[in-house]
C-alpha cells in the first residue's frame, strides 16, 4: 500500500511541476533551454532554503525526476561536501553527485549519434 | 479589434496579439500534467526496483540515469519529439527532456563530424543547464559555508 | 504611407517559357498533389545529408527546366537563384555544374520574385534566356532557424512549416508561341513594424506586403479588381488576414481575390498550423499551378507578391525585431 501511495504522490507532484512549467510557457512563450534553466535554478534555490529536500522525501521521483530535482541534487551535494572539505568541497561536491546522470546523458548521446540518423518530420 | 480604430506602426503589436490564434491552454496543461506525471511515476518504479539492491539515494540517481538512457533511445528512434509535440513542458521538464536536449543536437550535427559536430554541438540546448546548475550550486554551497560557519 | 515614390518597372519582352518544380513528399501529399514535375519519395534524395539533398534539388530543377523548354545549356545566359541557407550554399553549389553565369541572391522567401524581376530587367538589356530558381528544404531550414529535428517542443499555433522544394523558370526575350509575360514589377522596400516573435513571420511580413501592393496600385493607377487573383508568398492564414485589414485601411479591398502560396500548399490535416513558408512556396506554386492556369486562359492577369522575413538567428538572439520585404510582379497571360 505504501508503495502504491508513493506512485500516486510521484505522479501528482511530478505532473504538478510540469503543469506549472506549462502554465509559464503558455503565458511567456519561453523557449526550451530557458524553461530548463529556470526550473533548475528554482530547484537549486529551494534546496538551498531546505525546502526541496522535504519534497523529495515526500514525493520521491515526483520531485527528483523533474530538472528542478537535478538542481537540488547539485546543491545538496555541494553543501554536503562543503561541510566536510570547505571551499574545496563546495567546488567538487555538486558535479560529483550528478556525475552519473550527466555521464549517462553524454555517453548515450554519443551512442545514439553513432547508431541513428535524424528523421524528417511528418508533422 | 475595433474595426474603426486605425492600425498604426505603434499599435501594430497589440493588434497582432489580439488577432493571433491562442494555444488551447487547457489541452496543453492537461497533457503536460499527464505525461509529466507518468514519467515521474515510471521513475518511481525504477526507484522501487533499485531499492531492492541499493540505498535510497543511489537508487534515485540510478533511476534518473535509466530514464536518461531510455529518453536517449526514444530520441534516436524519433519518438521523443512526437511526445513533445503535444506534451510540452510534460516532456521538457523531467530529466528525460534534458536527455532529449543533449541527444537531439548530437544526432543532428553528426554530419559535421565527431569532434566539431557531435562533440561541440551536443550541449547546444542543454549546455546552459550544466553551466547555470554548477555555478549556482557552488554559490549556494559557499553561502551555506559562510552562514553555517 | 510615410513617403511615396514611384518604384514600378515595365517590361515588354519578358516571356515565361517554362516552369519546372521539384517538391518534397509532404508537399506532394498536399493540396497540389500531382501538379509537380518531380516529387521526392524521400527528402534525402539519395544523399547523405539534407544540405546535399537541397543542392541536388536545385541541380535537378535547373536542368529540368532547361530541358522542358527545349533549350540547351549553352542557350542560357545566366542563372539567378537563391535559397535560405547561410551563404546561399545550395544555389551556388548547384551552379557549379551549370555552364552559365550565376547570380546568387537572397531576400529570404521573396527570393523567387526578386529573381523574376532581375531576370526580366536583364532581358530588357540584351540577354536572351535567363533561369530563375529558388527553393528551400524543411530539415536544413529547421536546423538553421529553429531546433534540431529530434528535439521535442510544443509548436506555437502561429508557426509555419518550411516547404521542401525547388521551382525554376526560364525567361526569354523572344517566344514563337504566345506565352505568359511578366509585364510590370514593383521592387519592395524593407519595412519593420517591430514584431519580435520569430514564429509569427506572417505578422512581421504583412505590413511590407501592404506597402508594396499600395505602391504598385498607385504607380500604375490600377485597382485590385483588374486582377483575377493576387497571390502572396508565405504570409500564412494569420498574415493574410492582417494584410486584408491593412489594405482595407488604405482603401483597397482584396479579400475576395487574395490567396497565399504557403497557406494553400497543405491540407489542414497536415498540421502545419499557418501553412507553408520558405523560399520554395512561391516558386512551387507559381511554376506548378499558376503558370498552367495562365496558359489555359483561366487567369488573364495576376499579381504575385513574394514575401520575405529578413531576420537571422543571430539578430533574433540579440533581441532585434524582424524586418520584412515584399517584391511584386504582374503576370499577363
Amino acid at each position: 500500500m505504501d508503495t502504491f501511495l508513493m506512485f500516486v504522490k510521484a505522479f501528482l507532484v511530478g505532473g504538478g511541476i510540469c503543469l506549472i512549467g506549462q502554465i509559464i510557457i503558455n503565458f511567456t512563450h519561453l523557449t526550451n533551454g530557458k524553461i530548463l534553466v529556470l526550473f533548475l535554478i528554482a530547484g537549486a534555490i529551494l534546496e538551498g532554503l531546505g525546502v526541496y529536500g522535504k519534497l523529495v522525501e515526500f514525493a520521491g521521483a515526483g520531485a527528483s525526476v523533474p530538472i528542478s530535482g537535478f538542481g537540488s541534487a547539485l546543491v545538496k551535494g555541494a553543501i554536503k561536501s562543503a561541510k566536510q572539505d570547505g571551499v574545496y568541497g563546495a567546488l567538487t561536491g555538486g558535479l560529483a553527485t550528478c556525475a552519473t546522470g550527466v555521464s549517462i546523458a553524454i555517453v548515450s548521446g554519443y551512442l545514439v549519434a553513432v547508431l541513428f540518423r535524424p528523421r524528417t518530420k511528418k508533422k | 479589434m475595433d474595426v474603426n480604430r486605425e492600425i498604426t506602426r505603434e499599435n501594430y503589436k497589440a493588434y497582432v496579439f489580439e488577432k493571433m490564434p491562442k494555444s488551447s491552454h487547457w489541452k496543453n496543461m492537461f497533457w503536460a500534467f499527464l505525461i509529466g506525471g507518468i514519467i515521474c511515476a515510471i521513475g518511481q518504479g525504477f526507484i522501487e526496483l533499485y531499492s531492492l539492491w541499493f540505498n535510497l539515494q543511489d537508487a534515485s540517481i540510478l533511476a534518473s540515469g535509466t530514464l536518461v538512457f531510455i529518453a536517449a533511445m526514444l530520441t534516436g528512434f524519433g519518438v521523443y519529439d512526437c511526445i513533445g509535440r503535444f506534451a510540452g513542458a510534460g516532456s521538457t521538464i523531467p530529466i528525460t527532456g534534458f536527455s532529449n536536449a543533449v541527444v537531439s543536437p548530437a544526432l543532428e550535427f553528426r554530419v559535421e563530424g565527431y569532434v566539431y559536430g557531435v562533440g561541440a554541438k551536443m550541449f547546444l540546448v542543454a549546455g546552459p543547464v550544466i553551466v547555470n546548475g554548477v555555478t549556482i550550486s557552488v554559490i549556494i554551497a559557499l553561502i551555506s559555508l559562510i552562514i553555517g560557519g | 504611407m510615410d513617403f511615396y515614390k514611384k518604384r514600378t518597372l515595365t517590361f515588354t519582352n519578358s516571356n515565361i517559357l517554362e516552369g519546372y518544380t521539384v517538391a518534397g513528399p509532404k508537399e506532394n501529399d498536399g493540396r497540389y498533389k500531382g501538379f509537380f514535375d518531380f516529387a521526392l519519395e524521400d527528402d534525402m534524395f539519395a544523399q547523405n545529408t539534407f544540405e546535399r539533398a537541397e543542392r541536388k534539388m536545385f541541380e535537378h530543377a535547373i536542368e529540368g527546366v532547361i530541358a522542358k523548354a527545349n533549350l540547351k545549356e549553352n542557350d542560357i545566359d545566366t542563372v539567378i537563384s537563391g535559397d535560405l541557407l547561410n551563404q546561399i550554399v545550395s544555389a551556388s553549389f548547384a551552379s557549379r555544374k551549370i555552364h552559365a553565369g550565376f547570380l546568387g541572391i537572397y531576400n529570404a522567401c521573396a527570393t523567387f520574385v526578386e529573381s523574376l524581376i532581375l531576370g526580366s530587367a536583364m532581358l530588357n538589356n540584351g540577354l536572351e534566356n535567363v533561369v530563375c530558381a529558388s527553393g528551400s528544404h524543411f530539415s536544413t531550414a529547421e536546423r538553421q532557424y529553429r531546433y534540431p529535428l529530434e528535439l521535442g517542443v510544443l509548436r506555437s499555433p502561429v508557426t509555419q512549416w518550411t516547404a521542401t522544394g525547388v521551382g525554376a523558370t526560364v525567361l526569354s526575350n523572344k517566344s514563337d508561341a504566345k506565352v505568359p509575360k511578366i509585364t510590370r514589377a514593383t521592387i519592395g522596400r524593407v519595412v519593420d513594424y517591430g514584431i519580435m516573435d520569430t514564429n509569427n513571420m506572417g505578422a512581421a511580413m504583412a505590413p511590407s506586403t501592404m506597402s508594396t501592393l499600395v505602391t504598385f496600385f498607385k504607380d500604375t493607377g490600377t485597382t485590385p479588381e483588374e486582377y483575377d487573383v493576387i497571390y502572396t508568398g508565405d504570409l500564412g492564414k494569420l498574415g493574410s488576414e492582417i494584410l486584408r485589414d491593412l489594405m482595407k485601411q488604405e482603401g483597397y479591398d482584396i479579400s475576395d481575390r487574395q490567396h497565399d502560396c504557403g497557406g494553400s500548399l497543405y491540407w489542414d490535416e497536415q498540421q502545419t498550423y499557418q501553412g507553408g513558408s520558405g523560399a520554395a512556396c512561391t516558386a512551387l506554386l507559381f511554376n506548378a499551378v499558376l503558370l498552367g492556369r495562365l496558359r489555359r486562359g483561366e487567369y488573364k492577369k495576376i499579381l504575385l507578391a513574394g514575401t520575405g522575413a529578413l531576420m537571422s538567428p543571430t539578430t533574433s538572439f540579440q533581441g532585434d525585431s524582424i524586418p520584412a520585404i515584399t517584391h511584386l510582379v504582374e503576370v499577363t497571360a
